[in-house]
């Protein structure tokens, strides 16, 4: 009898606090300069300076925190991360450890399988990033940039909760939306602002005690961690069923082959030596100022779903679509308040808007032009297919919807004289359709029409079109 | 006299004392400079006064050595806070003084630059670490000198050389440009050549900076209110720090001031401190810890001597920077502090020592809640040892500080005043106050220096 087998997957995700200033000095956090040049004496760990927390970056973690529904602690603790590597300037990671910041959360968010999920979040602590290391810059030699050392961040720890890699994937995706939507990080995976370890273990369906894990790194998208836990899962069980075991190790995800393998030792033998960093006095923040951070949360995904779904009659999908990102939400409530009707809203800026927001990361066409359009469509100045030609030419060139329509010829023609001409022309090419018709073959009036509409090259008005040949053909 | 007239006689003084090797680098021509800049700041509490700086705190105008192999050529690119508020009190720079390796030792025979000599006898060393210090205010090159103490590098060789030495409350003097030993209890400490002028020193480094979170809300020091005599004031004698076999010369030193003391108009009592048999070994745990971590920066990579290494590869950098540019004392201390943190290890030996050190800072807590103002004690078991005496074993070294370890672990203020001598060489007599009340202590210590014969055989 083969053995069903379950999977136990527990994430551990660092996002990158979106502050202006590093964690513990006044340099820039921004991405993509010149290396070595958003630094000082703090985050370069030059004899004699000295770290001092970066209050915003402790109220984003503490944002985090609430968001996860984390109880957040009125005394957390700095701790010293200790271990030797270039990009590590004080050979220590000012961290938490044994007193973090929150504990206790839950995160929402989707099975595949097995429908909402609460997903328990066992920590959430804050500390400073490393530098980056390249290796590919010059041949046989290692360059270290600091720009990156010292960048807040805030390290979130699920339970072992999620069952399958496509969990796992769900879980990040839910996880990115929340925080983006809090603002308390841009979760770009390509900038380094968000990153994933993963650990796996895999039990025989029915045990209770988790097999041996093991941790999964250098996922750079969600995709791949999908892939990697996939692999990874295949790995295990190829192990156990072929009498093996798995030892506890940590292992890189490659991309290129999608398989896995072992660090070696060296990389993975850390005792990190960990206590309270001397530095930092105990981080003391008040239940009043706790309440206040969580009142300045914004609408988070949730809530916000339920809302339109209530507020603007929509479905289930559509509220989920247009809630993705705010941005997208914030597009779709300002269409709507500029007069257009909320279902022909969604329909329009799922079917059009969010192609150019999925390009270009904005809407070009703005919510005041988008309702003058769906009213034209509506009040049927153009057809839906027009419509689309003339979206496009707005999102491409700009200009007032009707005028746009006018300028393309795409404004229907109801004029009863035109109709009649088409309709001639089109009776007197199909006899045999005609024919069946009378015979009463009632189908064939959609052929009629769509002939008499390729005819007009697609500007008659459909709803006049069946008047004329009503009258025609009785 | 003007900041340069100071200046020109300061070179003078530090070119004739020479062979105390108690300064690292200095110039005639940067003394210069800094007396047009205190020229040009004008009055100030510190206006004119030359000061020798540890070379354990940062200047942007010179190489900063630790006394170490491993900063060779280390220039830092900014100054200490404390450094910046001597200046802008009108002081001045005299030169870098030496020390033990990192601040890590008692004799000031630790450093890669030769051992300090004392000034009254050149077998005998200074005391330490910051022996470059003392033994220049000492000498009498410089009225007044910083030092640092983690734990009795000002109080013990103030009481070597027969100078004061004043340990702040933790906290009340950044750290701001100290280069970190032991984070937990390094302060910028102060010599000078009386009680009054320390304080002057003191009250011009003091108060909070926004670049250590360590003291935050921290008011500078005000300037002491002087006193007459003693009166109204209850000074704690701790039974422990006057043992059955304390020396007899250190006993009688003490015994002469508890008598002074008394004439003055204080009230002696007995206490107990009954966790201090235990202060030197919790320190000797603490201490490498944070050490260990702390000097994890150097390693090669961004700053100070580099050495590849015969492998080539990272590891083999590290191994030669570090096993090569550490001297002997700062390898043990590295070592021990690295064991004492490691997994299976952290409970017996770090988790239990921060237990120690609350046990510790309660003793004296108890002791002042008790009705206490001040506690009075020597500062070291014997006046200044001969070099070579301790280098060979550690343990002996670090019970130099037996009488000073404990103050640093509660963070508490605390200072050394030359209380007699014995066979020419200086006593220490040690005060002891709550947090942050630096203040009354230098207060009673000032009438102390004023009745106590400091150069008078006590036997």
């Amino acid at each position: 009898m083969t053995t069903t087998w379950e999977t136990v997957v527990g994430l551990e995700v660092h996002v990158q606090l979106a502050t202006a200033s590093k964690m513990f000095c006044g340099c820039s956090t921004t991405f993509g300069e010149a290396p070595n040049t958003n630094v000082c004496p703090v985050c370069l760990g030059l004899p004699g300076a000295l770290p001092v927390p970066n209050e915003q970056a402790i109220r984003l973690a503490t944002r985090a925190a609430l968001a996860l529904e984390c109880t957040v602690h009125e005394t957390s603790v700095f701790a010293r991360k200790n271990y030797f590597y270039p990009d590590l300037p004080k050979g220590y990671q000012i961290s938490q450890f044994d007193q973090p910041l929150a504990t206790g959360g839950v995160l929402r968010c989707e099975s595949p399988d097995r429908g909402p999920l609460a997903v328990g979040i066992t920590r959430l602590h804050v500390e400073e990033d490393a530098g980056k290391s390249l290796h590919d810059r010059f041949p046989g030699l290692t360059a270290v940039d600091l720009n990156r050392a010292g960048v807040p961040l805030a390290e979130i720890v699920s339970e072992p909760d999620l069952r399958s890699p496509a969990e796992a994937r769900a879980y990040l995706t839910a996880i990115r939306q929340l925080l983006v939507f809090a603002g308390i990080s841009d979760c770009s995976m390509e900038k380094g602002s968000l990153r994933v370890d993963a650990n796996l273990s895999v039990r025989p369906m029915g045990q209770t005690t988790l097999g041996t894990r093991t941790e999964v790194k250098n996922m750079n998208s969600f995709a791949n961690v999908e892939r990697a836990l996939e692999a990874e899962r295949a790995r295990q069980i190829a192990l156990i069923e072929g009498g093996g075991r798995v030892q506890q190790v940590s292992l890189l995800f490659n991309a290129a082959t999608g398989e896995v393998r072992p660090m070696r030792s060296k990389e993975d033998s850390h005792d990190y030596r960990y206590f309270p960093d001397p530095d930092l006095p105990p981080l003391i923040v008040t239940q009043a100022w706790i309440e206040g951070e969580r009142s300045a949360l914004p609408e988070l995904p949730d809530a916000m779903r339920a809302r339109l779904a209530s507020q603007y009659g929509l479905s289930a999908y559509d509220a989920g679509v247009l809630s993705g990102e705010v941005a997208i939400a914030r597009y779709f409530e300002a269409v709507v308040a500029a007069g257009a009707e909320a279902k022909a809203s969604a329909n329009w800026i799922m079917g059009e808007a969010l192609t150019d927001w999925n390009v270009l990361e904005r809407f070009p066409v703005n919510p005041g032009i988008m309702a003058g359009l769906i009213a034209l469509v509506a009040n049927g100045t153009v057809s839906h297919q027009a419509g689309r030609k003339v979206y496009t030419e707005l999102s491409a060139r700009g200009g007032d919807p009707l005028a746009v329509a006018q300028h393309l010829g795409l404004v229907q023609v109801r004029d009863e004289s035109a109709l009649e001409t088409w309709v001639d022309e089109v009776l007197a090419a199909c006899p045999a359709e005609v024919g069946r018709f009378k015979g009463g073959e009632a189908k064939l009036m959609g052929f009629l029409t769509g002939q008499v509409m390729r005819r007009s090259g697609g500007k008659a008005d459909p709803k006049g079109i069946q008047v004329v040949l009503v009258r025609k053909l009785s | 006299m003007t900041p340069s007239t100071v200046a020109v006689q300061t070179a003078e003084r530090l070119t004739a004392a020479a062979g105390l090797n108690a300064t690292l680098d200095w110039s005639p021509e940067l003394l210069a400079t800094e007396a047009t800049a205190a020229e040009a700041i004008g009055a100030g509490a510190l206006h004119g006064m030359a000061l020798a700086v540890k070379d354990n705190i940062v200047t942007a105008e010179q190489p900063t050595t630790c006394a170490s192999k491993i900063l060779e050529g280390y220039q830092s690119p900014f100054t200490a806070t404390a450094v910046n508020r001597l200046r802008a009190a009108g002081g001045m720079v005299a030169c870098k003084a030496n020390l033990d390796e990192f601040a890590m030792g008692s004799s000031t025979e630790h450093s890669a630059y030769g051992r300090v000599l004392h000034p009254m006898n050149p077998d005998l060393v200074p005391g330490g670490s910051s022996g470059g210090s003392a033994a220049l205010v000492a000498a009498g090159v410089v009225p007044a000198a910083l030092g640092s103490e983690t734990g009795g590098s000002v109080r013990q060789p103030a009481s070597f050389c027969g100078i004061v030495g004043v340990k702040p409350s933790y906290g009340l003097v950044s750290r701001w440009g100290l280069v970190a030993f032991g984070s937990s209890l390094d302060c910028i400490s102060v010599f000078g050549d009386t009680v009054a002028r320390s304080a002057r020193v003191l009250e011009a480094i003091s108060g909070h900076d926004p670049q250590d979170a360590t003291t935050f809300e921290r008011e500078p020091l005000a300037p002491f209110v002087p006193r007459t005599d003693l009166k109204g004031l209850r000074v704690g004698l701790p039974k422990e720090y006057f043992p059955d076999d304390l020396d007899p010369a250190i006993r009688a030193g003490c015994n002469r001031t508890i008598a002074l003391l008394r004439e003055l108009g204080a009230e002696l009592v007995e206490v107990s401190l009954p966790h201090t048999a235990y202060a030197v070994p919790t320190y000797y745990v603490l201490n490498p810890a944070e050490a260990a971590a702390n000097l994890a920066r150097f390693d090669g990579v961004r700053y100070g001597a580099r050495r590849v290494g015969l492998a080539g590869d990272l590891r083999a950098l590290y191994q030669a920077t570090r096993g090569q540019g550490f001297g002997p004392e700062v390898r043990r201390r590295i070592l021990v502090g690295t064991y004492v943190l490691s997994a299976g290890y952290y409970d017996a030996y770090y988790a239990r020592a921060q237990q120690v050190r609350r046990h510790l800072a309660l003793d004296f807590q108890n002791a002042f809640a008790a009705g206490v103002d001040l506690l009075f004690t020597p500062t070291t078991p014997s006046t200044a040892f001969a070099a070579g005496a301790n280098t060979g074993d550690p343990v002996a070294m670090y019970l130099a500080d037996v009488f000073v370890c404990a103050v640093s672990l509660a963070g508490l203020p605390a200072l050394s005043i030359p209380i007699g001598r014995d066979q020419g060489l200086p006593i220490g007599g040690q005060l002891i106050a709550p947090f942050m009340q630096d203040g009354a202590m230098l207060a009673a210590a000032d009438v102390m220096e004023r009745h106590l014969d400091a150069t008078g055989e006590v036997r």
